[in-house]
């Protein structure tokens, strides 16, 4: 795990070693155990390196033999071993123990095609003296990040945005068409950014850098059954168990591959299924000591630390936890969005920042998580609401139909409290509706959109005529209305919100801010293609959400734990920035001052929302959301686009 | 002293327009315009009920009663006077 940047000259131009230097240094926390740089003529790669894999022989920059190859690479290949072993019988030598030389030999022996064969996650490139071409890849599910631009005479690519912002030719702009869609969709299409020029390499695609041109181009998809195929016959119990089998054969070899490393191993709890079914498989792999790692909330509609301490105490390990309070959030907000590098409108991200720090002060570099298994196994309350609204809208006039809501959202008090004829309302489902591709996410995406009230005039008038549903239809796979509809939502989910935030703002990001890398085996590509055929009447049976995980679940987990309802994991929001004593830069940035300076919001708007917040009288999602999104788009025109990364920010604290 | 549909409409302006008046009118729908949410429902009826000293039972939080200023005003003033 580890950061990487480079340069590659398209005129004869000798590449700036110190720039590419630079680059390296703005991702320092990825990995802070070693630095190095290559550069040949034109071109320039640059490693900070976190030891992780083969400790003394993993330098990288790495070369080949006969020096005509060269990569820089960020993330593991797990099944390094197996293609190491096929590598060495068919006649490859290899210098050291590292994945990373695999990776060299696997394009020797492959070319491009060599991604295809590397289970794992990755963000690398690839020089090739002899073709003069430089080659860039990413997993397939986007765990790590790679962004990439080109100037007049140079393309530029890093780990992260701030590698790429190092460089004095690269433009700080904002663009607002990715300002759009992260007030739509939570998060800009790839390989749009919220920086204007600036691209991000989407998951399951390479790229090829090569006479000024730049190819880009898809080397996997996820696949899901059409309506015709998923929905057929009922499934008989005896397949249940099969599909079950499979899939804990499946998860176990994910785990068991995940846990190599040449340092220590452990483990995020949340208290939920998914991690605690991980961590019970790491244990059960392993068989040795393991450590846990979990958040706890002050607030109480958060906290979920009974279920981490009963996990803790079943499966015998050593836990810690660290106790997140809306101080706390408020105070380390600012440094999670110079992490992230784009506006957010939630602070989950924020506590999963500080465990990440709770990991590294004990020492410990890798962690395991559950992420991934909502959008693989049918988790999440959006499949469910979609199970319910079309349920609705088989008896619009239904007064008994609505309140199936209530025990959807058992945790959203605001929603507890409403009567059957509004709850009816709110969930009306129009004909429309009922045949767009986004059924499933049109409520959060309409609840979202109302946050453009507060964008300024002028953004309004610039941003009339755009439809980002239409940009996302247009990116659908052919025969995606063909799709069984839990599937299409899966998609959606999967294909989009994991990468773009869950992955990302949620993942990466916060975890190497504190040089953590989070390993995923619910996203081990083999288990995403087959929980993609498992049929949608058993990943949500009725509504019983991931029912072929619990199945497996059964023996692995405390029981109370398996049969809890589900809680999305959430943190507080708007509010945190209120509860206490006001903090400076919030006041500062939310100024009628600050908002003209920005020209992206309404001053009096914000004002207006800001006396909400102040007077206890927000309470909804949709001014939570627009408080965190305002805010952290304030942060990102501060600290990116007025200043230069390299200054110290101004005093948060 | 403002009247109750000035007050509502002050209200409505305020704290779920943020101050966007603009095309807003007193009998506009605040489910059709999508003005009010399952939050902004508790917000309105809980301004409603301290404003005016009124309990809104469940069974009246219904739209006829509650989705305009029109309308929740004309409601309003019906609660006020059986009170009195």
């Amino acid at each position: 795990m580890c950061g990487i940047a480079g340069i590659l000259n398209f005129r004869e131009q000798a590449a700036d070693r110190q720039l590419v230097e630079d680059m390296i240094d703005a991702v320092r926390h990825r990995g802070p155990d070693a630095r190095g740089i290559y550069r040949d003529r034109n071109v320039a790669l640059g490693h900070a390196r976190l030891s992780i894999i083969d400790l003394a022989g993993g330098q990288q920059p790495m070369q080949n033999a006969d020096h005509s190859l060269c990569i820089t690479f960020n993330g593991e290949i797990f099944n390094y071993v197996e293609l190491r072993h096929e590598l060495v019988q068919k006649g490859y030598r290899f210098a050291t123990q590292s994945d990373t030389e695999v990776i060299l030999h696997l394009y020797e022996e492959y070319g491009e095609d060599c991604v295809r064969f590397m289970n794992g996650q990755w963000a690398l490139a690839i020089w090739n003296a002899n073709q003069q071409q430089l080659f860039l890849s990413r997993d397939r599910l986007g765990i790590r990040p790679l962004f990439y631009t080109r100037t007049d005479d140079a393309f530029v690519f890093g780990s992260e945005i701030k590698s790429l912002l190092a460089c004095p030719d690269v433009r700080r702009e904002i663009d607002l068409d990715a300002l759009d869609e992260i007030f739509t969709f939570w998060f800009a299409l790839p390989p749009r950014t919220i920086f204007d020029g600036i691209s991000a390499l989407p998951p399951a695609h390479s790229m090829r850098v090569k006479d000024g041109e730049i190819d880009v181009w898809r080397y996997w998809a996820l696949e899901f059954p059409t309506y015709a195929s998923s929905d057929s016959q009922n499934v008989a119990r005896e397949d249940e168990d099969e599909w079950a089998e499979q899939l804990l054969d499946l998860l176990t070899d994910a785990t068991r591959i995940r846990l190599r490393s040449d340092v220590p191993v452990g483990a995020y709890l949340s208290g939920g299924l998914d991690s605690s079914v991980v961590t019970a498989l790491a244990k059960q792999v392993s068989n040795t000591h393991l450590k846990t790692f979990s958040v706890a909330f002050e607030d109480r509609e958060f906290d979920e630390s009974s279920y981490q301490r009963e996990v803790t105490r079943f499966l015998g390990t050593e836990h810690q936890e660290i106790r997140c309070t809306y101080d706390d959030l408020a105070r380390i907000f600012p440094e999670v969005i110079k992490h992230t590098e784009t506006p957010i409108l939630r602070t989950a991200p924020a506590p999963l920042f500080m465990l990440s720090k709770l990991v590294h002060s004990n020492g410990y570099k890798v962690v395991l998580t559950g992420e991934g298994s909502d959008e693989m196994l049918g988790g999440y309350d959006i499949f469910k609401e979609a199970k319910i609204r079309r349920f609705l809208a088989a008896q619009p006039d239904s007064q008994i139909r609505p309140l199936l809501l209530k025990k959807l959202y058992p945790y959203l008090q605001n929603l507890q409290a409403q009567s059957g004829a509004y709850l009816k309302e709110f969930f009306r489902v129009s004909v429309d509706d009922t045949v767009s591709p986004f059924f499933s996410h049109l409520p959060r995406w309409g609840l979202t959109s109302k946050l453009k009230l507060f964008f300024s005039d002028a953004v309004k008038a610039e941003l009339e005529s755009r439809n980002g549903y239409k940009d996302l239809e247009s990116r659908l796979p052919v025969d995606f209305s063909q799709w069984d509809r839990f599937c299409q939502a899966q998609y959606l989910e999967a294909m989009y919100l994991l990468p773009n935030y869950i992955l990302s703002s949620q993942g990466d990001r916060v975890a190497m801010a504190h040089s953590v890398e989070v390993r995923l085996p619910f996203l081990d590509y083999r288990v995403a293609e087959f929980a993609a055929r498992i049929p949608s009447r058993l990943k949500m049976k009725v509504l019983n959400e991931k029912y072929i995980l619990k199945r497996c679940a059964r023996a692995l987990i405390p029981p109370s734990v398996a049969r809890r309802p589900k809680q999305p994991y959430r943190a507080p929001d708007g509010k945190a920035f209120f509860a206490g004593q006001p903090f400076d830069y919030v006041e500062e940035l939310l100024s009628a001052d600050s908002i003209r300076r920005g020209g992206i919001f309404n001053p009096l708007a914000v004002q207006k929302l800001c006396e909400k917040f102040k007077t206890g009288r927000a309470i909804g999602i949709k001014d939570n959301m627009a408080l965190v999104g305002i805010l952290s788009t304030q942060l990102v025109l501060h600290h990116f686009v007025y200043n230069s990364v390299r200054t110290p920010l101004y005093a948060f604290n | 002293m403002p009247s109750i549909e000035q007050e509502l409409r002050t209200f409505i302006i305020d704290n779920f327009l943020f101050g966007d008046k603009n095309g807003f009118a007193n009998n506009d729908s605040f489910l059709e315009k999508g003005i009010i949410d399952s939050t902004g429902m508790l917000e309105l009826v809980t301004f409603v009920q301290q404003r005016h000293g009124i309990t809104i039972e469940d069974e009246e939080l219904i739209p006829d009663n509650l989705d305009s200023v029109e309308r929740l005003s004309t409601f309003i003033q019906r609660k006020l006077a059986i009170a009195a």
